[in-house]
């Protein structure tokens, strides 16, 4: 907020807006679907709106049946006849091609990101694209080195993947998807989430420019509809999803049935560990980087903090003073922490959960910003006295909202963080390093952090254990969900 | 002067290293490929599939804990123990007409000593460093799925079923193994020596039973983290389909399946980001 005022222990700080422009995105009013190499005229189109104002900034095409069917089936022609059988040296041509004009667009790409998912211009400027590039030139590596990968001297492709991505980091996902599917020789069928389109249509436009053979990679734009369409379609060999727990359940039974690949990255409800020894300015700072990056909107967001009980007063205390400082607000504000919440769907879905914590008797502070008088907000939020029965320390809230509980022994901190069917990421903070490694042996997730958190690069393997879903992205781990091996 | 008359031997179940019999009283006849009777083999209800879980989920930790060292000691214990037994183990073989059933304990013996070899290179191979652009030690470990129930391959081959059950214990995992319900003798008696291999106990149990009665609750059930479908055969879609209830991991094999495969299918990866600073 522009008007807003910081009190830090240098005085009241007043911050003028520094806001990107939004005519970077060069939006056009209405988007078709990219299939075989080409934009098709938009038809059934919906609109995709910023989030932080509630307005329309594009119409874009609700995929239907037929239209996947198309994307198949181009994706099919380009497997056999092109893309199989190419080279990987060229085919890493391809993909470092891509990687470079992400970089090349990269701010075009975080306008357009910033604008239809309401995150900070910050984050989409900082974290999103630069990853998104990265994770291409990282498997543009790989495309001709699959034999020294650790499956065999010759692995081969699935065939034509079928991929369906979330709205919380619209580019970076598809990037986690398409890279390495493209580097193993698969062709790609991409379908994004029906409130975040834009930046996927954007990377179409890119594959356009890098001259990638028609139909190596579709993307078709729709609702959960278009999705089922996708999984159900006996012309894909291969399913890779990211989203909530509850789809992944309906589309591992969809994959068993038609004994097709799959992997699924899902839900998480992260534990952040803190010990009585952790230096204390960072593990507020990685405490908010946990729970506040992205609104929240993260499936391994530290949406747990488990914290030493003779330490929980002054870490609740630090915690709520440093949650007043965070700027919330227009996104394309460079100043601006925290973003729009996605959607109203979203929105709703968040109110609901704070209001049971408050209701079950958990003690709720929400930081004292303005927000918006339009499009979807919610303050950051945190939760004290929350026992581990209570919704909030059950349910993925996926919004800026923390549930706070306490622990006295490593032992019991460990069996509160693992004390959910959830799997994907936790955190541990302590100088220890016996104790840390002691920790992270024992915590059920596929990722920990020490001593910090939300850490992502194109070389560490991704994904969770447990409900949280199976295979990883990233790394050379990350082939092996595109390999018939 | 008379024959000494035969003391036959009592098939029962193996849970948590013990041999019950099916709680329900149940047995069935296993015969021999001429049809003959060989034995009467316990026929495990439901109740005794969630004893056998509750087993395995408690010598999950310990055995994922036990070193990679001793994990391979054990396994290699087991073969020694299969080695002294080979003939009697081959007896039990019921084989339709062209198996060998020599050949088929002696490979399922080898298999064993290869599985061994693997506990203490799991991590070396499918983990690793990763080169991360910033202060951070990023390392990747395999780490065991949990508990894996496998149905036995119903052709009854010994090495059939040491592939069914050694490349998740190795890996780490405990193990609940549905035998082939009309050929279970031999790996039966494989399994019981365990008891002479400081296998800890829980870390295997053997059912013999019904797989059509049986494989919906083992597939369904939420303490069942992974399902090797190698003797599911025509219902093994069914068994797949069931075990999306709690997103387990499944392996199916498929024809010319390299074998590390189904060693793979049972792990996750374990990422963990430390600082580095000083």
């Amino acid at each position: 907020m522009s008007d807003s005022f910081l009190t830090s222990p240098l005085g009241a700080l007043e911050y003028a807006p520094a806001p990107e422009s939004a005519s970077l995105a060069r939006l056009r009013d209405s988007y078709g679907l990219f299939i075989d190499g080409s934009f098709t005229e938009p038809h059934s189109v919906s609109d995709t709106v910023n989030p932080a104002t509630g307005e329309r900034l594009a119409l874009y095409t609700r995929a239907s049946s037929e239209d996947v069917d198309a994307a198949v089936r181009s994706a099919r022609r380009a497997y056999e006849m092109v893309w199989r059988d190419m080279p990987g040296s060229e085919r890493a041509k391809y993909l470092y091609r891509i990687a470079r004009l992400i970089q090349e667009r990269s701010r075009e790409l975080a306008v357009v990101e910033t604008l239809d998912n309401g995150k900070p211009i910050r984050e989409t400027r900082d974290v999103d694209i630069p990853l998104a590039a990265a994770h291409f030139f990282y498997y543009a590596g790989w495309a001709d080195k699959l034999g020294y990968a650790g499956f065999g001297p010759a692995p081969r492709p699935l065939g034509v993947a079928g991929q369906v991505i979330p709205w919380n980091f619209p580019l970076l996902m598809a990037a986690w998807k398409l890279a390495p599917a493209l580097a193993a020789g698969n062709t790609c069928v991409l379908k994004p989430a029906e409130t975040t389109p834009l930046s996927a249509l954007v990377l179409a436009d890119i594959l356009r420019q890098a001259e990638l053979p028609p139909g190596v990679v579709n993307i078709v734009t729709g609702d959960g509809v278009t999705g089922a369409d996708l999984v159900s379609h006996p012309g894909v060999d291969k399913i890779a999803f990211t989203g909530s727990t509850e789809v992944g359940r309906i589309i591992q039974r969809v994959a068993a049935r038609a004994g097709r690949h799959l992997t699924l990255e899902l839900g998480g409800k992260g534990a952040n560990i803190v010990f009585e020894d952790a230096p204390l300015d960072e593990v507020i700072e990685g405490i908010i980087d946990g729970i506040f990056f992205n609104q929240g909107h993260v499936c391994c967001a530290g949406s747990r903090l488990l914290v030493e009980e003779s330490m929980a007063d002054e870490v609740l205390r630090r915690l709520r003073r440093r949650m007043d400082q965070l700027r919330v607000g227009d996104p394309l504000d460079k100043n601006t922490d925290v973003g729009a919440i996605n959607s109203a769907a979203q929105l709703a879905k968040i109110t609901e959960l704070t209001e049971a914590g408050e209701r079950e008797g958990a003690e709720r502070y929400s930081a004292s910003c303005v927000l918006p008088d339009r499009g979807y907000w919610f303050a950051p939020t945190v939760f004290s006295n929350v026992s581990q029965t209570h919704r909030i320390a059950r349910e993925e809230i996926f919004g800026p909202v923390l549930s706070v509980l306490t622990f006295r022994t490593p032992d019991e901190a460990v069996a509160k963080a693992n004390n959910t069917p959830y799997g994907l990421a936790c955190g541990v903070w302590s100088e220890k390093g016996s104790r840390t490694l002691w920790v992270a042996e024992r915590l059920k997730a596929g990722v920990v952090w020490a001593n910090t958190y939300n850490q992502f690069d194109p070389t560490s393997p991704f994904g969770g254990v447990r409900e949280s879903g199976f295979g990883r992205e990233g790394g050379r781990q990350g082939l092996e969900a595109y390999l018939d091996v | 002067m008379s024959e000494r008359l035969d003391v036959k031997k009592t098939y029962k179940l193996l849970i948590k290293g013990q041999f019950p019999r099916s709680e329900s009283g149940r047995t069935y006849e296993v015969l021999d490929a001429r049809g003959a009777f060989l034995a009467n083999v316990a026929r495990a209800s439901r109740k005794d599939v969630r004893e056998a879980v509750l087993a395995a989920r408690g010598a999950q930790p310990g055995w994922s804990a036990a070193s990679a060292y001793l994990k391979g000691q054990i396994l290699y214990r087991w073969a020694e123990m299969a080695e002294s037994r080979r003939r009697d183990l081959a007896d039990l073989v019921i084989s339709p007409e062209t198996h060998d059933a020599e050949r088929d304990v002696a490979e399922a013996i080898d298999r064993l000593v290869w599985y061994a070899g693997w506990t203490d290179k799991v991590a070396q191979v499918y983990g690793g460093a990763n080169p991360v652009a910033g202060p951070y030690f990023n390392f990747s470990l395999p780490r065991p799925c949990g508990v894996v129930a496998s149905f036995a391959p119903p052709s009854g081959s010994l090495v059939g079923w040491v592939d069914s059950v050694a490349a998740a214990l190795c890996t780490g995992n405990t193990v609940l193994s549905l035998l082939s319900p009309s050929r279970p003798l031999a790996a039966f008696a494989l399994a019981e020596l365990t008891a002479t291999s400081d296998l800890p106990p829980g870390v295997l149990n053997v059912l013999t039973g019904d797989p059509g009665e049986l494989g919906e609750v083992i597939a369904r059930h939420e303490d069942v983290d992974g399902l090797d479908l190698t003797g599911g055969d025509e219902r093994g879609a069914d068994l797949a389909e069931w075990a999306a209830d709690s997103l387990k991991r499944t392996y199916r094999p498929h024809e010319g399946d390299d074998p590390t495969r189904r060693l793979r299918a049972f792990i996750d990866t374990t990422t963990v980001w430390h600082t580095v600073g000083y």
